[in-house]
């Protein structure tokens, strides 16, 4: 590895197109990333007594507060607290996941005016820890599941497809609104004044079925997150592995997603460093 | 390499497209490193000289492949480890073992690699028993030790040097500066940015003065400098 590092030649002159160059990077710089992985994971809650139980913690306490309040209206969904986990899981991860995006990279913009290091390693990074923290909160969730006598079938098998799907779009809109929070921080505020919108119209605290026809189906095609949090849920509270009619049109668009996110952040990438 | 800068700052989203509206959006583009031809031979130890603003931190810049240039083309043949700003990439949450193997991986090393050079870069670094400590309880002396000792880990085939030689107490300048001299003497080719013309004249084969991006002077060392000392007299 050592040996190889000298034989190494740059020449600015002869470079790949920046988002293809930008994925080489990526990999020769993979044990970066998870270093800043366990960088996210270990000092999120270093400072903290009950540490890592806060990933834990945090979803069972807004599903517990939620629960109080909503069982009573939506008194017709069995087992209200596993339908509302489930889907905040879901939700969470993509908020927490494309905002740590930006906000590492905001943070971040410092170090890449010293150092060389490819510019979406904190976006990745950061999705890293997102599902690392997805993947504490299935404790609590399983915990959840067997008080509500919920059982727990092969279709959990199939969570990994959401996570998947959920995990390309929230690195592509972490991209795409890091190519403009770089220059201006305040669109990390607007950033999140919109997810609290769009979480209101994700069926994540209500069943999909309560909203009115017309208003449903405008969700749906709006909203790739309608899609990923029902699909993330199926599995889970319904025992009920999708179709294919269910998962491509997410697939398509997580798809889109990522690669105009890439393409947008990796061609500004350049600019970035002169402007920071 | 051109930088783009704004004339005024703004600070926020909402006021570029208030101003934006307002049509008094105006970027001034400004050469900070201006149409520089350089060979830099290997083994060779180079230095660079002028004053604040000359672009002699840019020029490193575009070496250590922070900035890509906007025009031109810059050629690095070997590996390239760069003294820009130590301690960096340090987290202060983090204890000093761990921030060696992230700032290590910042350079590029594998976990591997970090792993077999880590008792060398504790040593060097004399931080002794303080590793285990989250870096926040360090005194920025501790700091910049560790941050040269993880970034002089290994021998580069080509060393970028920003003014950084100032760094920690009397001995570990010492200590530091010996380490750079044995590099050099070991073959790695030594780009070195300073306004200590003593450091230039003592180290450097060949140097070059930098005055407003364009390169004024390039040469021995003592003539550089007197090139340099001579336009402040002309009231320059």
């Amino acid at each position: 590895m050592i040996e190889n590092r000298h034989t190494q030649v740059y020449d600015s002159a002869k470079r790949a197109p920046r988002p293809i160059e930008e994925l080489r990077q990526v990999f020769r710089y993979r044990y970066l990333i998870a270093q800043l992985l366990r960088r996210d994971v270990m000092t999120r809650y270093k400072r903290s007594v009950l540490g890592i139980a806060w990933t834990m913690i945090n979803p069972l306490g807004t599903m517990l507060v939620l629960s109080i309040a909503f069982s009573q209206v939506f008194k017709f969904v069995e087992g209200y607290s596993a339908f509302v986990l489930s889907g905040l899981m879901a939700w969470n991860f993509f908020s927490q996941a494309s905002t740590a995006a930006i906000i590492n990279l905001v943070w971040g913009g410092g170090l890449l005016k010293r150092v060389y290091i490819p510019r979406t390693a904190f976006a990745l990074a950061a999705i890293g820890t997102g599902l690392v923290n997805l993947g504490f909160s299935l404790i609590p969730l399983v915990v959840v599941l067997l008080i509500n006598r919920i059982p727990i079938g092969w279709a959990f098998l199939f969570l990994p497809v959401p996570v998947l799907l959920m995990a390309m779009f929230s690195l592509g809109v972490g991209l795409l609104i890091s190519s403009f929070a770089i220059y201006y921080p305040d669109v990390a505020e607007m950033y999140q004044i919109i997810l609290t919108a769009w979480m209101y119209l994700t069926p994540v605290i209500y069943p999909a079925e309560v909203m009115p026809e017309f208003a449903r189906n405008l969700v749906q095609i709006l909203n790739p997150m309608y899609w990923m949090v029902e699909l993330f849920r199926a599995p889970i509270y319904l025992g009920q592995i999708p179709g294919w009619s269910a998962i491509w049109p997410s697939l398509l668009v997580c798809t889109l997603t990522l690669v105009i996110g890439w393409w947008v952040f990796c061609t500004r990438s350049d600019e970035m460093a002169y402007r920071i | 390499m051109r930088y783009r800068a704004p004339t005024e700052r703004f600070a926020t989203f909402k006021e570029y497209m208030i101003r934006l509206v307002q049509g008094r959006v105006r970027h001034a583009e400004f050469m900070a490193v201006n149409h520089i031809s350089l060979d830099i031979y290997p083994g060779e130890v180079f230095g660079v000289i002028g004053q604040n603003g000359a672009g002699k931190s840019t020029l490193l810049k575009v070496a250590a492949r922070v900035l890509p240039p906007t025009e031109g083309r810059v050629v690095i043949k070997g590996w390239t480890a760069a003294l820009l700003e130590l301690g960096a990439g340090f987290h202060p949450e983090l204890t000093g073992r761990e921030n060696i193997f992230l700032n290590g991986a910042i350079l590029g090393f594998t976990q591997k690699e970090m792993a077999a050079l880590f008792d060398q870069v504790v040593d060097f670094s004399e931080l002794g028993e303080f590793i285990e400590a989250p870096m926040r309880t360090y005194s920025s002396g501790m700091w910049t030790r560790l941050g040269f000792a993880v970034a002089t880990v290994q021998r580069p085939d080509i060393l970028l040097i920003d003014e950084v030689l100032g760094v920690g107490d009397e001995a570990f300048q010492k200590k530091s500066f010996r380490r750079i001299q044995e590099f050099s003497e070991k073959g790695t080719t030594i780009l070195f940015v300073s306004h200590s013309m003593d450091a230039v004249a003592t180290m450097c084969q060949r140097a070059a003065w930098l005055d407003h991006g364009v390169l004024k002077f390039l040469g021995e060392p003592k003539d550089v400098i007197n090139a340099y000392r001579a336009s402040f007299q002309n009231g320059n």
